[in-house]
């Protein structure tokens, strides 16, 4: 017959040879290279104390970004919500009063902001839609939870924390984003 | 005036030497579950469990705790008399065989002798292995009860491999009892202390009985009646919770009594090798180090049988039965008539 492809390999079929039979001298072969393991490094990485750094392109947890001097930059103009294709993103926008300048940047807000985390696949739509840089995805991963109730985050658990107010977490909720873009 | 006429100094002391030795045997088995998975993890270039309690070494009382909390299922059509008897009597067999091992010397407490051995009996070393024949019972009637076929079979080719290879082990422990001349444990291990451990004049003997009590443990290479891949987990497939823990845990029982079996038989016991400790006396701590020494060996024992469980892989049947009935037991039976050549020689 003829054969298909040239890279047909003829099985060996050879009876084992004495030493072979006895089955003891490859036994002991294959116990040294297992013991030799026992002293060898391990690439185990102990999980909450250690973690393996993520890039900065990585797609996480989304966070609502603010301006430098602290005022809300989302407008609720709902241009994430439709360009979520899993329709994770729900919101309500609310007109700026008077005396709430310093809260939001523009006259519009979002009062209610929902992401459901369990809708969510994290594929940085919203990112890119956004006019205002106002949503981007971090670096973290979602924690796990009980209920499909603790996987709605509203406006309160995505901002960014104030800079005015906790400047180590803002800069540490920034990570690098940005930083690597020339 | 009978009760004083009791010797209640044997009765305490048998049963306190019963419930420690049991004790032991049950801690042993149950820290030998996590010294598997550490060594197997060590050896597959991982670490195994370190998140319960420091280096993860209260892991075995979470199995535990969590072989209890499960629900027992008991299969409709099976026997349920005989499905709770399969693992009691795998546990049963397991734990009667420590009762004749010497696990020390003899001390000496407030003018008693006691000797550190629940009894010593004339038949010593023939009663482990009539224990340890009744030990198949308790596969195969797990296997029948299950009321499934892949449970028979796997019962049925255990029950076929532990009947083989016993025959190898008493031909192998034949050869050594030539030397010795006597059923007794405590002799065994008193003719050693005098003459030398037996593997230096039996090594052909011990290589053929730790490959039979590797069988007899049902151990990889050779657990396939419990193979996870080929047959459904075999015999212990259809049981949950405690009664699953209980087979598992008489195969680490098991494993730990052939440890301490043939170290009692071939490496002297309790003897520290190169040391008089008969001139140290009957103290207590004699006794002490001699039981930690027993214990030594019999974890290194364990190491090495745990070492070769994550080397090789599983002999397929028809090789199993083959290299038993074939290549072990012609080799015994050489072993056998070397020995008495050998004896009849240099007594003459």
């Amino acid at each position: 017959m003829q054969a298909l492809t040239k890279r047909k390999q003829q099985v060996e079929r050879k009876p084992m040879t004495v030493w072979e039979k006895l089955y003891l001298p490859s036994i002991f072969k294959g116990m040294g290279i297992t013991f030799s393991h026992l002293f060898k490094k391990k690439p185990t990485i102990n999980y909450p104390e250690e973690q393996r750094p993520f890039s900065s392109v990585f797609r996480g947890l989304h966070i609502l970004n603010r301006d430098e001097e602290g005022r809300e930059k989302c407008t609720a103009c709902g241009l994430c919500a439709l360009s979520c294709p899993a329709e994770a993103i729900t919101m309500e926008a609310a007109e700026r009063q008077p005396g709430e300048e310093h809260l939001y940047k523009e006259e519009k807000y979002a009062a209610k902001y929902e992401i459901n985390m369990l809708r969510c696949i994290f594929c940085g739509l919203c990112e890119e839609a956004c006019p205002k840089d106002a949503i981007y995805l971090s670096q973290t991963f979602a924690p796990a939870n009980y209920g499909r109730k603790g996987f709605i985050y509203n406006k309160e658990d995505l901002l960014i924390p104030d800079p005015n107010t906790d400047p180590e977490g803002y800069e540490k909720a920034k990570g690098d984003i940005g930083k690597n873009i020339k | 005036m009978y009760l004083l006429q009791i010797d209640w100094w044997i009765f305490f002391e048998k049963l306190i030497l019963v419930a420690v030795i049991v004790t032991t045997a049950l801690v042993v088995a149950m820290y030998s579950t996590y010294a598997e998975r550490k060594i197997a993890a060590f050896l597959q270039d991982r670490r195994g469990p370190n998140r319960a309690g420091p280096f993860g070494l209260l892991q075995p009382m979470a199995d535990g705790l969590k072989l209890f909390m499960k629900e027992e299922i008991i299969p409709m059509t099976s026997s349920k008399f005989l499905f709770v008897l399969g693992p009691m009597l795998a546990m049963i067999t397991a734990c009667m065989t420590s009762a004749v091992i010497p696990w020390g010397s003899t001390i000496d407490i407030k003018g008693h002798q006691v000797p550190l051995q629940i009894s010593d009996i004339n038949i010593g070393i023939l009663y482990i292995f009539g224990v340890v024949s009744l030990g198949v019972y308790g596969i195969m009637i797990g296997g029948w009860a299950s009321n499934n076929k892949f449970s028979l079979l796997a019962a049925v080719r255990g029950a076929s491999q532990m009947i083989s290879y016993e025959l190898a082990m008493g031909l192998s422990l034949l050869a050594v009892l030539m030397l010795v001349g006597d059923l007794r444990m405590s002799s065994i291990v008193n003719h050693q202390i005098a003459n030398g451990w037996n593997v230096l004049y039996q090594p052909l003997g011990f290589l053929i009985f730790f490959i039979c009590a590797l069988a007899e443990c049902n151990r990889t290479p050779f657990d396939l009646p419990e193979a996870e891949n080929e047959l459904n987990f075999g015999y212990h497939q259809e049981y949950s919770s405690m009664k699953l823990g209980f087979y598992l845990f008489a195969e680490y029982i098991n494993m730990f009594i052939s440890a301490v079996v043939m170290s009692t038989l071939f490496f002297g016991g309790y003897d520290i090798p190169f040391v008089n400790e008969a001139a140290w006396g009957n103290h207590w701590w004699v006794g002490l180090i001699g039981f930690v020494v027993l214990m030594t060996k019999a974890a290194l024992f364990i190491f090495l049988f745990m070492w070769i469980r994550w080397t090789i892989p599983r002999f397929r049947y028809d090789q199993l039965m083959n290299l038993g009935w074939k290549k072990l037991l012609p080799l015994a039976l050489v072993n056998m008539l070397i020995t008495a050549v050998v004896i009849l020689l240099l007594h003459k």
